[in-house]
């Protein structure tokens, strides 16, 4: 069942009806009990009467037709007898039975006359020489008690829809503020997600709205990251587009060779940019998208992994690359994919620095936590150092070719690994100096 | 026309300078805000084409910057953002117009002459003085009804004359004109252009006042 509402109304009712039922079984029967003895002292009583009065009048004695049946008619309900001793009928009121409704022994007995049952009280006095009888048939009884129990389910019955139709009504109003807060949100466009008012909200509805304004504000934050993150992208990819059409333009519209030329080799270098900057879009969305910390990949070789990457980077002869020895030694359990990410950008971060013949040294760092890399460029003024790990960051010592990615690739992946990187200019000459901090 | 690049992507600069160079402009590049405030205050230009986003700050401040100073050199905004709020941001902050990346040259150089011309006042693409029609959009000169065929060089030092006819403009103004910074400017440069330009569009055409510079004939 998934109205609240209908859920509600039936516990309420079904609870209500049961309650009803239990007071009315519980009513019908502790009434019945007493409705018994009531009814039984006022038989005792009434025989009790009739025989006082007929030892007063002395029936015995032949006054038989002197005690008329209208003498004695105390009650509709009551019928009474009064028997001689002998078995001869003295008296009996109107609508008695003509059968004998007394007993041998004195006291309560019920007894069938007539195809009906009677709950008779006798008194028997041998003195006088009578025996008094008087009761009231059962089926008289029952019905008394039956409209007890009528008198009590009846306005009940009445009572019920009318109850029905109130809880309904009590459990809409009470259900309310939460329709109210459905109302608001259902109403919402779609990129509405300021926070839902818990003013005036009841206080069992304040959790589930301070949690939906929870889920809201990650929601904007991550909307907010990712039309950065496409703003970002579309400048960072749109540019490289608008100059390879330019320089198109430029070759079509070049009148002397050299131009035509220069302008074919522009868009080269942009394309290789271009496909620079989508294979390191596509690593930053696959690194976002992994979760932050992987298990433990095989044990890695530092100095070969270092070795690796360099070879596989495009050879710059003005470009000296040194790797320490040292690092053939250090061995690390990683997973190798990020690892090589860091290392890779890196070193093209490196290089890209270096406009003049210039070095790249890797080297181990001391205590063995990590390793390192310095290069020859111009560093990083030392206001943007916090900044150079943010998307598409590029500082003042831009490279051409950059994308203000790979120090976020490399830091990401870094991070996934279990790894630091610590960003800091050169102490002995101008250049930046990484270090890769692993902790464990 | 002298025009300053402010683009911060070698490749892109590079096309622009040589694009707009080939549309017959003198294109100079800068690629970073700093050097776009120096290159704007040391020299006059007659139109900036400015992209939006650079490494050490946001092309807008660079124009908000000339407009207070009360410089009214047209500016044209490059961005690859295409939101309308950025275009509004633009175009109030005090740009001349606006185009979105990747754009086509030809129509970035045809906005540039029409920002141009508006800022000298002119509604019509052509220029016309003494006898003399200069059509910037397609560097096609005519005199007296019959086209002459002009160097780059040429046709520049005749627009900046035709752009005010009956004004003076000085032979170092003539020389910004023609030459960007990197280019080396040849001592008598400016005196060959003219020599060369009247035998192509009529002596009378060019006056020279004496220690001050060279003026077309006509009204000012």
């Amino acid at each position: 069942m998934t109205s609240l509402r209908r859920r509600l109304f039936l516990l309420l009712i079904s609870a209500t009806a049961a309650i009803w039922v239990c007071a009315v079984g519980w009513i019908y029967f502790a009434n019945r009990a007493d409705l018994e003895h009531v009814l039984d002292t006022r038989l005792q009583e009434a025989a009790r009467m009739v025989h006082s009065m007929v030892a007063s009048s002395n029936l015995e004695n032949g006054g038989v037709a002197a005690a008329s049946a209208a003498d004695f008619t105390y009650n509709r309900q009551l019928s009474c007898q009064v028997w001689s001793m002998s078995g001869r009928l003295l008296a009996r009121s109107g609508g008695a039975p003509e059968d004998n409704l007394a007993e041998e022994r004195e006291g309560f007995s019920d007894r069938l006359v007539n195809g009906e049952v009677w709950r008779v009280y006798t008194v028997v006095d041998p003195e006088h020489g009578v025996r008094v009888a008087v009761g009231d048939r059962l089926g008289l009884r029952a019905r008394l008690a039956r409209d007890l129990i009528v008198g009590l389910v009846g306005p009940a019955l009445l009572a019920v829809p009318l109850l029905g139709l109130m809880i309904w009504a009590s459990l809409g109003r009470g259900l309310a503020p939460l329709r109210r807060i459905a109302g608001e949100i259902a109403g919402r466009a779609g990129d509405d997600v300021s926070p839902v008012a818990s003013e005036g909200a009841p206080d069992e509805v304040r959790p589930l709205i301070a949690a939906l304004n929870g889920l809201f504000v990650k929601v904007e934050a991550a909307r907010r990251h990712e039309k950065e993150m496409t703003a970002f992208a579309a400048h960072e990819l749109r540019t490289p587009l608008a100059g390879l059409k330019t320089q198109a333009q430029v070759a079509l519209a070049a009148k002397d060779a050299p131009t035509r030329d220069g302008a074919l080799r522009q868009i080269i270098t942009s394309v290789d940019r271009a496909s620079r900057l989508v294979r390191q879009l596509l690593a930053l969305a696959r690194l976002e998208a992994l979760p932050e910390v992987e298990g433990d990949g095989g044990a890695l070789n530092l100095g070969a992994l270092v070795r690796e990457v360099v070879a596989g980077l495009p050879r710059r002869p003005e470009i000296t690359v040194m790797i320490d020895d040292a690092l053939d030694g250090l061995e690390i359990r990683a997973d190798r994919d990020s690892l090589y990410l860091v290392v890779r950008n890196l070193q093209e971060n490196a290089a890209e620095h270096i406009a003049s013949p210039g070095r790249v040294v890797w080297s181990v760092l001391p205590g063995r936590v990590g390793l390192a890399i310095e290069d020859d460029g111009p560093g990083i003024p030392d206001d943007e150092l916090p900044e150079v790990t943010r998307r598409f960051f590029r500082g003042r010592h831009r490279s051409g070719s950059g994308s203000g990615l790979g120090l976020t690739i490399a830091d990401l992946a870094a991070r996934r690994i279990g790894a630091k990187l610590v960003f800091a200019n050169r102490i002995d000459a101008p250049g930046l100096r990484v270090e890769i901090r692993f902790c464990s | 026309m002298r025009v300053l690049v402010v683009e911060d992507d070698p490749v892109l600069a590079d096309g622009l300078k040589v694009g707009l160079g080939l549309a017959g402009s003198t294109v100079d590049v800068v690629f970073t805000a700093d050097d776009a405030r120096a290159a704007l205050s040391a020299t006059r230009f007659d139109a900036v084409v400015l992209d939006r986003m650079l490494p050490d700050g946001a092309g807008l401040d660079i124009l908000a910057d000339l407009r207070r100073q009360g410089d009214a050199t047209p500016v044209l905004l490059l961005t690859a953002l295409d939101e309308t709020t950025d275009r509004i941001a633009g175009l109030d902050a005090g740009a001349d117009d606006y185009l979105g990346k990747p754009f086509d040259l030809d129509e970035l150089a045809a906005r540039l002459r029409a920002i141009a011309r508006r800022r000298e006042g002119r509604s019509g693409p052509m220029l016309e003085a003494a006898g003399i029609v200069l059509d910037p959009a397609t560097s096609i000169v005519t005199v007296d009804g019959k086209a002459v065929s002009l160097s780059r060089r040429e046709f520049a030092v005749l627009s900046a004359l035709m752009e005010w006819p009956g004004v003076i403009r000085s032979r170092a103004e003539l020389e910004d004109r023609l030459y960007g910074w990197q280019e080396e400017v040849e001592s008598n440069a400016v005196e060959v252009h003219i020599h060369n330009l009247r035998a192509k569009v009529g002596r009378t055409a060019i006056e020279t006042v004496r220690g001050v510079g060279y003026r077309l004939r006509g009204e000012p």
